[in-house]
């Protein structure tokens, strides 16, 4: 069975047919040609298919892409327009050299940003100590929040120092 | 002279990377591809009797369907595990004994479902044991100096231990994927593939499918990691192409799962060693007899040899070396990172601690003391062995000094606290044959061609940089293209050899170049070059080496193990960009960490499969597992090892880095664990 929706992706609006059983992950990259939501596990497990969809950090491999018809999803192909160059967490990623293939690098980017926006919301953590207050931006915090973002590479080290870079030189952190 | 080499460079694929437009295999563009999915084995040993596809052949969009009969023949067969869809045998459970093609993923994955088959079963046998009837020695033993045995008798210390490493899988982020497209006019294959090295696919597939090497191209521009599992044609990339030929003009899209990279795309071997020391009362070696075994399958018998670390890295009188094979019905083991050093030295520096403490000295005092002068294997001379020195500099970083050496008597509230270090080494490999294109492009720019392989690594950017000191220029001024076989032939990313082999060429091509076109080239000028033959001098014995030092806590209530702290100090020869090569450290070590407390495929004996074939159930670290963890190196260049001055980086740092978390859980807790991983079962106390 064929389903009509629309999708606005890194600004850019499309109408497509899919086989209603085309999860998003599948949609973007297969219809679109969306190169940066990659396929880790295609399962919820590695976090490669992260985008940003309203705001959100999302598992696009997780649903199917009819439920999400007129949505609108940035990648980290569309974190940044053209001519004012890099979105800051880009910018660290290079200079702390936080990724080794670059596989799960558009999802920790795009998991990134959205995570800061979580605790910019007070949303608490597993590893959150008092949960009457808001969340701060231990390293803590910043490691267990991006730990659905898997990196067989070993970047971790350098992915907590790019983030941190990024809180450190942007207001503009959260997209 | 040399300016770029050293300077600590952002990569130069970085921006592609970061904003996702770099192009790994599945996401080159390709004109109304089509989509295969295969069809595996559900028996772990037989042969197929009957392939009934007429139910997925009649569901729209269904293109062809593969099976042993009608899948196009193979000029040679007698690589078994690439010999696929050309006869009924099955030797491992999940070998592609069929495939769908359609026009969408969907409808080919649905179709295969609907494939019927049935099978002729024999009893099968997944499980490795150091007892196995059939197992056998891979060589002679290696004997090195007096008798092992005489030496262990009248030894004054003895440490006689067993251990064992599980099977692993190199599961990297990006899985294994092939697209095929069968040009029928110009009779030519183009394959693009995440591979370390599109040249040895070539090398491998062209024969197989009856064709002339210059009929197939392999595209390979961005890899998503491999680890060894990508440094040779698998299946999926042999189906892929027998898919193509099926359907000429049509590319074809094989994207392997994620549960299929637990099966037919490599993995490493279980091993069970067993390992005996002989010591004076001061430590001092006097025998190591060190035996091991690893599974090899009917499909293919790559040997994980872990007792070969012992030849070279400590003194001793005596010494024997031997690796048993033994055959199972499993998908043949491959290459995974530091393949034999990473599990021989988890039991060899474990036993050091060992040994260590049966005598009473300090564990890095203990390694200072066996720190032979010469190459205990060959009698050869090193081209540098600062092991002394990272050990020194490692225990110094650590604040290693004044470490009380008694076992489960440090406590941070429920924690017990404790430290342990271990040696790592890995081979200097050279490999020879890769040939290099320097063009002048004018105004002092020059093209830098060659058919490497970055996948993770930074060739991008490390063969950028020696390319510019090599032609005199600043880095910006060299274009480097690599990862096609259409560019001059180079070797494997593999073995820490890459940046050892392409750069050495590279630096021979710029000679050759200068020598040609002298100092002042004309736009256009062109020089083909490369090395045929590795330069170190005979009698030499080249490696890198480093220590590492780990601080681990472990709650005895629950087993948990933490690694707040882990430094490695490593000698590399000289590091060409200080940015990359950290992280290839870093990630050794993370792999390291993870070989000790949390890879293993759990194969199910019953019916022959991996049940942890998934990201959830397979576990590698996250981010909250690694803490304060770094990588640093000795001062130093090694231009008998290359002319660059480097050695290899790319696999030390997993080589040790598991023994010294296990050593530490011994400070910690007094539970020595030689079976990895180390899990909670095996730590908790009443
Ligand atoms: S591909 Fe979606 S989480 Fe792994
Ligand atoms: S950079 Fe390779 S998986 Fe993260």
């Amino acid at each position: 069975m064929e389903s009509r929706l629309a999708l606005t992706v890194d600004g850019e609006e499309h109408t497509i047919e899919v086989d209603t059983r085309t999860t998003l992950l599948d949609a973007l990259r297969d219809r679109i040609g969306a190169t940066a939501p990659k396929k880790g596990c295609d399962h919820g497990q590695c976090g490669s298919c992260t985008v940003i969809e309203d705001g959100r950090r999302v598992t696009t491999c997780l649903s199917l892409a009819v439920a999400h018809d007129g949505a609108s999803i940035v990648t980290a192909s569309g974190l940044s327009d053209g001519d004012l160059g890099l979105h800051p967490m880009q910018q660290a990623f290079i200079e702390q050299d936080a990724f080794q293939c670059g596989y799960c690098t558009p999802g920790q980017i795009c998991s990134a940003i959205g995570m800061l926006a979580e605790i910019a919301d007070g949303s608490p953590s597993f590893v959150t100590e008092d949960l009457a207050d808001p969340p701060t931006l231990t390293d803590a915090e910043i490691r267990e929040r991006l730990s659905g973002n898997l990196c067989r590479c070993g970047a971790y080290v350098n992915i907590l120092a790019a983030v941190r870079q990024a809180t450190q030189h942007s207001d503009k952190g959260a997209a | 002279m040399t300016n770029a080499i050293g300077t600590s460079t952002a990569r130069v694929d970085g921006i592609a990377k970061v904003t996702g437009t770099a192009q790994y295999a599945y996401e080159h563009p390709f004109t109304d591809p089509v989509y295969l999915h295969p069809v595996q084995a559900t028996v772990a040993r037989g042969a197929v009797d009957t392939f009934r596809s007429d139910k997925a052949e009649s569901v729209d969009g269904v293109l062809a369907v593969l099976s042993p009969w009608n899948a196009p023949r193979l000029a040679d067969v007698s690589d078994p595990e690439l010999s696929l869809l050309q006869g009924p045998e099955v030797r491992f459970r999940g070998q592609i004994i069929g495939a769908v093609i359609a026009t969408t993923p969907e409808i080919a994955r649905h179709a295969q479902s609907l494939v019927e088959v049935e099978y002729t079963t024999d009893d099968h046998d997944t499980v490795l044991r150091a007892d196995h009837p059939d197992r056998y020695p891979e060589d002679d033993p290696q004997t090195i100096g007096d008798d092992v045995d005489e030496k262990l008798s009248s030894a004054q210390l003895v440490i006689d231990q067993r251990y064992s490493t599980p099977e692993e899988h190199n599961t990297p982020m990006e899985p294994h994927t092939a697209v095929a497209l069968w040009d029928p006019a110009e009779q030519h294959l183009t394959l693009t593939t995440a591979t370390q090295g599109p040249h040895s696919v070539v090398d491998t597939l062209a024969p197989l499918l009856g064709l002339e090497p210059q009929q197939l191209r392999v595209v390979s521009p961005h890899v998503g990691g491999g680890f060894g599992s990508k440094a040779a044609p698998h299946g999926h990339d042999l189906v892929a192409a027998l898919g193509a030929l099926a359907l000429p003009g049509r590319a074809v899209k094989y994207a392997v799962t994620r549960q299929q990279g637990f099966v037919f795309v490599g993995y490493r071997s279980p091993t069970r060693q067993h390992l005996r020391l002989g010591a004076r009362c001061d430590g001092t070696l006097t025998a190591i007899d060190h035996e091991s075994f690893s599974q090899v399958s009917p499909a293919g018998t790559f040997s994980e040899s872990a007792s070969s670390i012992s030849a070279s890295m400590y003194a001793a009188d005596a010494r024997r070396l031997v690796h048993h094979l033994v055959p199972l019905d499993v998908p043949p083991p491959h290459w995974m990172r530091a393949p034999g050093e990473a599990p021989g030295m988890f039991a060899l520096e474990v036993a050091m601690d060992e040994l260590a403490v049966a005598a009473g000295i300090d564990p890095v005092e203990l390694r200072i003391r066996n720190d032979p002068d010469r190459d205990p294997a060959t009698g050869n001379r090193w081209t540098s062995r600062r092991l002394v020195e990272c050990l020194h500099e490692g225990a110094r970083q650590f604040g290693w000094r004044d470490r009380d050496p008694h076992p489960g008597i440090r406590r941070d509230g429920e924690w017990l606290i404790g430290t342990g270090m271990a040696s790592a080494t890995y081979p200097h490999v050279m490999s020879p044959g890769t040939k290099v294109t320097i063009r002048h492009d004018g105004g002092g720019r020059y093209t830098v061609r060659t058919g490497a392989a970055d996948i993770g690594t930074g060739a991008w950017t490390t063969l950028t940089l020696i390319s510019a000191d090599a032609l005199r220029v600043s880095r910006e001024r060299v274009t480097m293209e690599i990862g096609d076989s259409s560019l001059p032939t180079a070797t494997v990313a593999g073995g820490s050899s890459g940046t050892t082999s392409w750069g050495s060429a590279i630096v021979a091509t710029a000679e050759a170049f200068r020598r040609q076109h002298g100092d002042d080239p004309e736009a256009g000028a062109q020089t083909t070059g490369g090395v045929s033959e590795d330069p170190l001098a005979e009698g030499y014995t080249a490696a890198s080496f480093g220590a590492h030092f780990v601080e681990v806590r472990v709650h005895p209530g629950t087993g948990e193990v933490r690694v707040p702290r882990m430094r490695g100090v490593f000698s590399i020869g000289r590091v060409i960009n200080p940015r990359t090569v950290r992280s290839q450290l870093l990630g050794g070590m993370v792999m390291g960490l993870s070989m000790a407390l949390h890879e293993k495929s759990v194969r199910d004996p019953r019916f022959g499969h991996v049940v942890t074939q998934d990201l959830a159930t397979y576990h590698v670290p996250v981010n909250a597992d690694i803490e304060d963890m770094d990588a640093s190196w000795l001062d130093e260049t090694d231009e008998l090892a290359t002319p660059m001055g480097s050695r290899g980086a790319g696999e030390i740092g997993i080589v040790g880095s598991a023994a010294a978390i296990a050593n530490a859980v011994y400070h910690a807790t007094g539970t020595r664990v030689r079976d990895l991983p180390i899990t909670p079962p095996a730590l908790v106390r009443d």
